[in-house]
């Protein structure tokens, strides 16, 4: 351990330390004004309240990532399908040990993929009226195909022709085909018909839970898959 | 002070925190680490000032700091992925300008 002193070469001098001190003390101090501000903004509480009727979610979460906010959410699915591609352009996965794994975990997993499938199927569900959602339900069945791929194996839909890729994409191209389909008729892009935007939102969710699992497995797995072109 | 206030200053507190690991530590995965803690000090942030006007709570906030925490898990999945990159092609986890450093820190601060 070295005494303080003269840095080691390429270690960040007391210029740079004040400085980013002073741009932190800044920053600091900019948002500690604006919290401490008087009078608060009202927000958009009501306004959300308002309109929750005509959305087609009765939870004003969702109400708000599907169909007020939507273009947030389509570009979220855009960048996290563009961080797996990005992943995968960097190269294959790295190869996994072949070991047999603990029966423990073989046990553990024979509760916990099932009853996972199960919570993600009830929080896509509770989604429209309750807490939950397409995150929540995909972040769940993306844990449960991490158990899958700890035991040994790998996600696959074992459709014919139907490699990962496919459910990397869905959730993007349903979520574009649906926000282009119900254009025209004096809507704009992602305006949902109010008498189908609950159905619309379900079936956009659906699709973007099984991406969202399937992209985050992708990401566990850390690179192209072997058999993926 | 409401608890709300509360959890925007902490947020504060983490994003500083954060912002001072992220310049000042060579260690690629270190870096990694702290854009990951400065992004849970905005959400905490949002969250935190979203409760602060009383009433209801603000679904608006809440949507957005969902959205973000998804983006940021991709972030982050890409981030480590170029950082095992990097190691693999030049055998230390840091930038061209960082190689020569003390990746350990062992001096602290």
């Amino acid at each position: 351990m070295k005494m303080a002193g003269r840095p080691a070469p390429g270690e960040p001098g007391l210029l740079l330390r004040t400085g980013l001190a002073l741009l932190l003390a800044a920053v600091a101090a900019g948002v500690g004004l604006a919290l401490f501000a008087e009078p608060v903004a009202p927000g958009l509480a009501g306004a959300v309240e308002a309109e929750l009727a005509r959305s087609g979610a009765d939870n004003p979460v969702t109400a708000v990532l599907l169909n007020f906010r939507g273009y947030d959410t389509l570009l979220e699915i855009a960048v996290l399908t563009a961080a797996l591609v990005g992943v995968w352009a960097l190269g294959p996965a790295p190869r996994s040990k072949e070991t047999t794994p603990s029966p423990v975990l073989l046990g553990m997993n024979s509760v916990l993929i099932p009853l996972g499938a199960l919570i993600c199927a009830y929080l896509l569900w509770a989604g429209t009226a309750r807490p939950g959602g397409a995150f929540q339900a995909g972040a769940v069945l993306a844990a449960v195909s991490v158990l899958h791929i700890l035991a040994g194996r790998r996600p696959r839909m074992h459709l014919p022709e139907a490699p990962m890729r496919w459910g990397v994409v869905i959730g993007l191209a349903v979520f574009l085909a649906v926000g282009l389909g119900v254009k025209g008729a004096g809507r704009h892009f992602l305006e949902y018909p109010v008498d189908l935007a609950g159905g619309l939102i379900l079936f956009v969710e659906t699709a973007a839970t099984l991406s969202i699992a399937v992209i985050l497995a992708g990401l566990f797995i850390g690179g192209r898959p072997e058999d993926e072109p | 002070m409401s608890s709300g206030l509360l959890f925007a200053l902490g947020g504060l507190g983490i994003v500083v925190i954060g912002g001072w690991a992220l310049v000042l530590r060579a260690h690629l995965i270190r870096k990694v680490l702290a854009i990951n803690i400065m992004g849970s000090g905005a959400f905490l942030i949002l969250v935190g000032a979203g409760s602060m006007g009383g009433g209801d709570v603000d679904p608006v906030p809440q949507a957005m700091v969902i959205t973000g925490i998804v983006v940021a898990i991709s972030a982050t999945a890409l981030a480590l992925a170029l950082v095992l990159r990097i190691a693999n092609a030049t055998g230390k986890p840091a930038l061209p300008e960082d190689r020569e450093r003390d990746l350990m820190d062992e001096e602290g601060m």
